[in-house]
C-alpha cells in the first residue's frame, strides 16, 4: 500500500468537519475519521492545524450560524439546531465569545437579510402585482 | 458578455420539505431563507452546495397574482409526473455518495450505472424533480 501521510487522516476528519456540521457530530467521530483514539487525535489534529478538533468544529458551526444571521429571517434557536448545535444557551455564549455580540445583536449589525436577499426583479414584479381589482373598465367591459 | 449563472430554479410542492431534503438529505448547505410582506409573503429560499457559488431557488407555484389557478394546477401535476426540471450534481466516489444518500432515506430511481460520461446514479426530490449525481471519466 502506498505511504500516506498521517496528516492526510487528520484532513479527512477536517473535510467531515465541513461537510457534517450540521449533524450530531463529535470528536470522538472525527477521530474515527482519522483512525485515531480521541485523546490521541486531539493533540495530532492541534499540531497540524493549529486548534483542537472541538475547536474548529465549534468555530465551523458558530461561522455559518453567523451566516444564516445574516442571509434568513430564521429565529436564532432555529439557527443554533441547524448548524449542529443543541444547547441555545451555550450557542449564545459561544458565539459572544467569538464575536463579541449576541446573535441577535450580531443580526441586527447587519442590513436585513430580505435586503441582501437578490429577488429576480421579475418575481418582485409578478409578486407584487396587485390581486383584487375592481377597475371601472371592467364593468364597462362586462356592459358592452 | 455574461460572465456567470448564479440562481437556477426548481418548483417545489412544499419548501419545508424541500429544504429538510436538500440540507438534510443531500447535504447542501442554506443560503437564504426570507419571507417578503410586501410581495405577499413570498418566501425566497436558496440553497447550494457548499464551496459552490451557484443557488438553487426552491420555488413554491404561485397561485394569484403570478399565475392563475389553472395554471398553478398545471404546473403542480407536471412535477409530480416528473415533467419539470431536473437537477445533475457530481461528485469524487458515486459509490460512496449513492451509500451516503441513500442511508439517509434517499429514494434511488436508478442505481449507479456506468454511462459513456462517467457512473451516475439517478433518484428524485420529494416533488418528483429527476436529480442525478454522476462520478465523471476524466
Amino acid at each position: 500500500m502506498a505511504y500516506v501521510p498521517a496528516t492526510r487522516h487528520l484532513l479527512r476528519a477536517k473535510d467531515l468537519a465541513d461537510a457534517r456540521y450540521r449533524e450530531p457530530l463529535d470528536v470522538p467521530e472525527l477521530a474515527g475519521a482519522a483512525y485515531l483514539s480521541p485523546a490521541h487525535f486531539t493533540r495530532e489534529f492541534r499540531r497540524a492545524f493549529g486548534e483542537t478538533p472541538h475547536q474548529y468544529l465549534l468555530t465551523r458551526r458558530l461561522e455559518r450560524a453567523a451566516a444564516l444571521l445574516r442571509t434568513t429571517d430564521r429565529s436564532v434557536a432555529d439557527i443554533c439546531l441547524m448548524v449542529g448545535l443543541r444547547s441555545v444557551g451555550s450557542f449564545t455564549t459561544s458565539f459572544g465569545r467569538l464575536f463579541g455580540l449576541t446573535p441577535t445583536a450580531y443580526r441586527a449589525s447587519f442590513p436585513p437579510a430580505v435586503t441582501r436577499a437578490r429577488i429576480p426583479i421579475c418575481l418582485q414584479q409578478a409578486y407584487a402585482r396587485p390581486q383584487s381589482r375592481s377597475f371601472r373598465e371592467d364593468g364597462a367591459e362586462k356592459h358592452r | 458578455m455574461l460572465n456567470q449563472l448564479t440562481t437556477v430554479q426548481v418548483w417545489v410542492h412544499d419548501q419545508d420539505e424541500a429544504l429538510a431534503f436538500y440540507t438534510e438529505k443531500l447535504g447542501l448547505e442554506l443560503r437564504d431563507d426570507v419571507t417578503v410582506p410586501e410581495l405577499g409573503n413570498f418566501r425566497w429560499l436558496t440553497v447550494g452546495v457548499p464551496g459552490q457559488d451557484v443557488s438553487i431557488v426552491l420555488m413554491a407555484v404561485p397561485g394569484p397574482p403570478v399565475f392563475d389557478d389553472e395554471t398553478r394546477g398545471q404546473i403542480q401535476a407536471l412535477v409530480a409526473k416528473g415533467a419539470a426540471t431536473g437537477l445533475f450534481f457530481t461528485t469524487d466516489d458515486v459509490q460512496t455518495t449513492y451509500e451516503e444518500l441513500k442511508g439517509r432515506g434517499v429514494e434511488f430511481a436508478q442505481e449507479p450505472t456506468q454511462q459513456p460520461y462517467g457512473i451516475d446514479a439517478g433518484f428524485r426530490d420529494p416533488s418528483g424533480n429527476q436529480m442525478r449525481v454522476a462520478q465523471l471519466s476524466g
